[in-house]
């Protein structure tokens, strides 16, 4: 059974002229975890807001745990949870003042809802900070916080705009393992994210979508078999190009190409940190010292340059920079 | 039943609010009790108002007032920092009342109004404030003052929505209440005014609250409202009717717009 349907959703702002939503649909199965892979301003935030029954679509239809979230939205409410992009709770308040509040709101008891604000702020690890003010907490302290309000009521199915946006590499960590952990109690999630990677993690099936549409769907697997997988890339000394092309194109069984500028060769490698070792081994033979060197995993600019032409963010195209190495640099 | 109890639990929050961060409530009373000592003592001297007692007893109704109707300023900036934090998308989402939310904090600025308003009166009551009524009339003119509190905070409800930062809704809200608090007998006689802002002063529902409470606090003095307009003769009906028109036309706009928040 489907527990999210969206058909068709168009949504515009300032009379027609942003196009948020541009006639998309998209589903995810029951116990299963779909994400909506895309950049700023695809219309991630558009769709979850559509679906959370916050924003109504100018056309089209969604349906939530079989509930119509434009004629029902009331009834969908029961059914979700919903964590967005801020941590939405009260920053004054403590961590634990918030989730007996929503916990009273979700209309459970004055002590049933301290009973759940408890054991919720022990299983995402808040016990300890349970009665400060959410403003002397760490951004993967507020957003496990927000989370857990989203959970009080244990939804059908839970919806998490970009979760990790802007958290540190620390925070985003603890915040994949709440997320696994929820996905094996067997919630249906519907997850956005601008990280090919976090959507590799966590998610049974990706959506990538671009200007309001979905441009491909498909396992993890499937999608990076689309857009390739690990290149190789080496710079180095001018006059050894071509030696390091022929080493590398043999040893990748690909063909090797060169950005003059950069004198950077690179090429599609299957084999990983073996090809990588092995190209060393052979420029060291060679007496060819790279000057700089690295395996470049496929980003989200890739799945978009592959899926779309153009990348992920405007601006790179506009920049007409060569991104490889920069991209090398975050890893 | 359950609508009531969502808005319960808002208004509660409301007054947490304060427990957490007891300076809100310090600074909202330090600055009326400044305004009443300044006035006090800085105009008090020098007013002549013929009034048995001094300035101060016409000045305490007026600067109640004054305090209730920055309401207004208090309801919208803490209603636009919860939308700016995404705190309403959280609200809007779950399965409860959707006006719960701004009834809910509605009612707790007014909760908060009492306590300012007691504050106040005891500070009054030091500087030489003496209401000549009876304890009943003094009742109604605080219950009536903070009915006035309770409907502008309606109209703070829909600045707060309508306005894109927190910060513009500080500086809209101090547009629309400092000219009406001072364009008013409040704080001087309105006789001195050019003649078209007298008539601004006579019919500004500041005015006419500051006249009602004036009257139910035992003040025959109305800093010389032009005798037999109808809201100086009858201050205290028209107060009425001007909180049944802003709630009557608030009530319902800021609802829908809370409703439709996001489209």
């Amino acid at each position: 059974m489907k527990s999210v349907i969206a058909e068709d959703l168009v949504k515009t702002y300032r009379n027609g002229a942003v196009r948020a939503l541009d006639h998309l649909s998209l589903d995810v199965e029951e116990g299963t975890v779909l994400s909506v892979l895309g950049p700023n301003g695809a219309g991630k935030t558009t769709c979850v807001r559509i679906l959370a029954t916050l924003l109504r679509p100018d056309s089209g239809r969604a349906m939530v745990g079989g509930i119509d979230v434009i004629k029902h939205p009331e009834k969908v409410r029961e059914v979700i949870g919903l964590s967005g992009q801020y941590a939405a709770v009260d920053e004054i308040l403590t961590g634990w003042d918030n989730l007996v509040m929503f916990g009273q709101l979700y209309h459970l008891g004055k002590k049933q809802a301290i009973a759940r604000a408890d054991e919720l702020l022990e299983r995402f690890s808040l016990t300890e900070s349970a009665k400060r003010p959410i403003k002397t907490y760490s951004g993967g302290m507020r957003r496990r916080l927000d989370l857990a309000a989203s959970l009080i009521v244990k939804p059908k199915v839970l919806f998490l705009d970009e979760p990790t946006t802007g958290l540190d590499p620390r925070g985003r960590q603890e915040m994949w393992s709440v997320i696994e952990e929820l996905v094996k109690g067997g919630v249906t999630l519907l997850l956005t994210t601008q990280y090919l990677e976090e959507a590799d993690q966590l998610a049974d099936e990706i959506a990538v979508i671009d200007h309001g549409k979905v441009i491909a769907r498909g396992t993890s697997d499937a999608l990076k078999k689309q857009v390739g997988g690990e290149r190789l890339e080496i710079v180095v000394e001018a006059h050894n190009v071509s030696k390091t092309m022929e080493i590398v194109a043999s040893i990748s069984g690909n063909k090797a190409t060169l950005d003059e500028g950069l004198r950077m060769i690179s090429a599609p490698v299957s084999t990983g940190a073996t090809a990588l070792i092995d190209t060393l081994r052979s420029l060291d033979t060679e007496g060819i010292h790279p000057l700089d060197v690295g395996l470049k995993r496929p980003s989200l600019d890739d799945v978009f340059l592959s899926l779309t032409g153009h990348a992920a963010e405007e601006k790179t195209t506009e920049e007409e920079v060569p991104s490889g190495r920069r991209k090398k640099a975050k890893k | 039943m359950s609508a009531f109890k969502d808005t319960m639990v808002i208004t509660q929050r409301q007054l947490r609010l304060l427990t957490r961060v007891p300076e809100v409530l310090i600074f909202s009373t330090i600055q009326p009790v400044m305004f009443v000592l300044l006035f006090r003592y800085v105009f008090g001297g020098s007013i002549d108002t013929g009034q048995p007692g001094g300035y101060v007893q016409l000045l305490m109704p007026g600067i109640f007032v004054q305090t209730v109707a920055f309401t207004l300023a208090g309801t919208a900036s803490g209603l636009a920092e919860d939308l700016k934090k995404g705190l309403i998308d959280r609200f809007r989402s779950l399965p409860i009342s959707q006006s719960a939310l701004v009834i809910g904090r509605t009612l707790g600025d007014s909760l908060l109004n009492i306590v300012v308003l007691a504050v106040m009166g005891i500070a009054g009551y030091i500087v030489g404030w003496r209401p000549s009524s009876g304890v009943i009339n003094v009742a109604i003119g605080f219950i009536f003052l903070l009915l006035f509190g309770y409907a502008l905070s309606w109209v703070g409800i829909y600045v707060g929505l309508s306005a894109s930062d927190a910060r513009v809704v500080q500086n809209v809200s101090f547009i629309i209440t400092f000219p009406l608090t001072f364009l008013s007998n409040a704080f001087a006689p309105t006789t001195g005014m050019p003649r078209a802002l007298q008539y601004f002063a006579e019919w500004n529902p500041v005015s006419t609250m500051v006249a009602a409470c004036r009257e139910l606090f035992g003040l025959e003095n109305q800093f010389g409202a032009t005798a037999g307009s109808f809201p100086s003769e009858n201050p205290l009906l028209t107060s009425f009717i001007y909180m049944l028109i802003i709630m009557a036309i608030f009530i319902p706009l800021s609802v829908n717009k809370y409703k439709r928040a996001a489209d």
